[in-house]
């Protein structure tokens, strides 16, 4: 969920899972409407700090141990970030030595590799959202017109299955699939072709991540599409029917702008999200041969960063790419109220 | 071009003497739908099957392209390799460790941060709420929480993987939403009868909130066992790697499993076969009680978006 930087995401999860959808559609609801709340000073009386202690202590009490956790490990980082226009030094204060402005922002923009890992993280996250952003859709259009209980039943758990592993194993079966003796090659060979070391060539690289994208997400991101799917209203259909339309017309008039809310909801989210591309398995996937089409910014600033220790230099690379993600959430959720009239607040 | 199906409503052409039967080209697509479903499951398990087929394979057999579904030249030596190196079950045993101590401290973490912000009478609690949530939304990143965790002095210990992660804003706002849900009176009734609000939390809210708390559980104990990055950032000694890691490095060809090749030099040769018995052996427990805990993961993750 978070934009900055998916690694130290608090959910662990992929970016822009149903829980993403979930935690965000939470978070607006746990958002106290504005109105109400100024009727409440109004009508009731806030109470006082004081009261309120003397009333509530025992509660704050229990707040206490959570409360350092989220000003430790979610804010001071926040603040850490000023290393970013900061000459830093190891074993120094996390916050640098002394200001040097914009060094080391005008130091990435003129760093040629920063543009190539730029754009590659442009190329990933914009195939990855054409092709993995609609596919649980069609997932679960298919698996809502399977009659037989437990074959759907049946399809869904296993296809949710792959949410539940480490991204080690995920890497591991990939490396294991697509090496030169593996099941892609195997097949490669028994239609007449010669082996291709997939992991090693740069031009196979963003079928290979994308593909498992999709392998990885589509079962997963069925869920709340599917939840959607069965709150449409059945009378609709039959509506739909009298007027004499077929299966086709009717997926097209009424499913899918059933589900709309739900698509629209996913794709805000998997916008904003989409300059965090899965930097864990990159990582893990990639190798020198690869770069050139593998390399994004979050493990290039990876590697400058904790492989080079250039911490300040890594940092404003990171803020940089916050800030794009922050950009990209904020309007896609602005054009969206806009233009269809969902937005996630 | 316009048929009319009919599946659940048979009475709406009362002129058609019986229940409708789909159109043709819809029981083609029931059929060409079903073939594609099973593709798909086909898809997903193959690599799993794969994997549990080479790891009872010889090696010579992987080599030389042969193993997809069927086992080539059965043998469980790879299993005993693997099993008799001690390092693999001292990291084996580092993932359990972290995961139990990590999943207590979370749970504690966020069951009492969640009653907190479910009282909505209390002061401050819109405060309280705000600075759970706009962590969602930004984070320090990679290398800022990193220089932290550096000059916290935790590298290298347990607590580098069990503390930085410890809440989940999502699961807090789940567990919030549950304990709303809780019947404000039997509180009261626990207030007028002289608990404390402690004695409230644990004798009253805690026993009513065992179904969300044994779905927070599952949710963090999935998370940690599969986690590796913080452990791979943050811990350089073998003996306290977790298992992801141990396995990370076996694929990753940097084998520090030095007591695997035994000496013989030929660890290469061996390794898809030891790869896929780690893999087997690393994804067996989730596979195990995966069937029993998907739909506690299913319903958590909808328990937010009723409303939606």
């Amino acid at each position: 969920m978070s934009l900055h930087e998916p690694t130290t995401a608090p959910d662990g999860a992929r970016a822009s899972g149903p829980e993403a959808a979930t935690s965000a559609m939470l978070a607006a609801e746990a958002r106290p409407p504005r109105g109400r709340r100024g009727r409440a000073a109004t009508g009731r009386g806030k109470l006082p700090w004081r009261k309120a202690i003397r009333r509530d202590w025992q509660l704050y009490t229990l707040v206490l141990l959570p409360l350092a956790f989220f000003l430790i490990f979610r804010y001071l980082p926040m603040a850490g970030n000023v290393i970013a226009f900061r000459r830093f030094q190891p074993g120094g204060s996390i916050f640098g030595e002394e200001w040097v402005g914009l060094r080391y922002v005008e130091m990435f923009l003129n760093d040629p590799t920063f543009w190539n890992v730029f754009g590659n993280t442009l190329t990933i996250g914009l195939v990855s959202l054409l092709i993995a952003f609609p596919a649980p859709i069609i997932l679960a259009l298919l698996l809502n017109e399977v009659r037989t209980r437990y074959f759907k039943r049946f399809v869904q758990t296993v296809s949710y299955l792959p949410h539940f592993l480490s991204i080690v194993i995920i890497a591991g079966m990939l490396l294991q699939l697509l090496s030169l003796e593996g099941t892609v090659n195997q097949v490669v060979r028994a239609f007449g072709g010669d082996a291709v070391p997939f992991m090693q060539r740069p031009e196979w690289f963003l079928t290979v991540y994308v593909s498992s994208e999709v392998w990885q997400t589509v079962g997963w991101g069925t869920i709340l599409y599917l939840a959607a799917l069965t709150q449409i209203d059945q009378s609709l259909y039959e509506a739909a029917r009298i007027d004499g339309a077929n299966r086709w017309k009717q997926t097209l008039h009424v499913t899918l702008p059933g589900i709309r809310p739900t698509m629209i909801t996913l794709l805000i989210l998997n916008i904003g999200t989409f300059m965090a591309v899965g930097f864990e398995k990159i990582l893990l996937i990639y190798n020198p041969l690869t770069y050139p089409t593998a390399d994004v910014i979050a493990t290039y600033l990876y590697r400058v960063g904790l492989e080079s220790n250039n911490f300040s230099y890594a940092a404003a690379i990171g803020m940089f790419e916050a800030l794009i993600g922050l950009t990209l959430i904020l309007s896609a959720n602005a054009i969206s109220r806009r233009v269809v009239g969902t937005s996630l607040w | 071009m316009v048929t009319i199906t009919n599946d659940d409503r048979p009475r709406i052409r009362s002129n058609r003497p019986k229940r409708m039967k789909d159109s043709r080209g819809y029981r083609v697509f029931q059929v060409v739908n079903g073939a594609v479903l099973l593709g798909v499951v086909f898809v997903t398990l193959y690599p799993f099957l794969n994997i549990i087929a080479q790891s009872f394979s010889g090696e010579s057999f992987i080599r030389a392209g042969e193993v997809n579904l069927i086992p080539q030249g059965f043998n469980i030596t790879t299993y005993q390799l693997v099993m008799g190196d001690g390092m693999f079950w001292r990291n084996y045993g580092n993932t359990v460790l972290y995961t139990v101590v990590a999943t207590a401290i979370a749970m504690v973490l966020t069951t009492t941060y969640a009653y907190v912000i479910s009282k909505r009478n209390i002061r401050g609690r819109g405060l309280l709420i705000g600075i759970a949530v706009f962590t969602m939304f930004f984070n320090g990143g990679l290398i800022p929480n990193y220089v932290l965790i550096s000059s916290l002095g935790l590298t290298n210990s347990i607590w580098a993987i069990v503390l930085p992660n410890a809440i989940s804003v999502f699961n807090l706002l789940v567990m919030k939403a549950f304990f709303e849900n809780l019947p404000a009176e039997l509180e009261e009734a626990a207030q007028i009868d002289g608990l404390s609000t402690y004695g409230i939390l644990l004798r009253i809210v805690l026993p009513l909130s065992k179904a969300v708390i044994a779905t927070m559980v599952l949710f963090y104990a999935v998370t940690f066992w599969n986690s590796w990055f913080q452990a791979f950032l943050y811990l350089n000694q073998q003996e306290l790697f977790p298992v992801t890691i141990y396995l990370r490095n076996l694929i990753a060809g940097a084998s520090t499993a030095s007591s695997l090749g035994s000496g013989s030099g030929d660890l290469a040769q061996v390794a898809s076969n030891i790869k896929a018995v780690t893999m087997v052996l690393t994804v067996l427990p989730i596979l195990c009680v995966y069937p029993f805990i998907q739909r506690y993961f299913v319903s958590g993750v909808m328990l937010g978006s009723v409303k939606g």
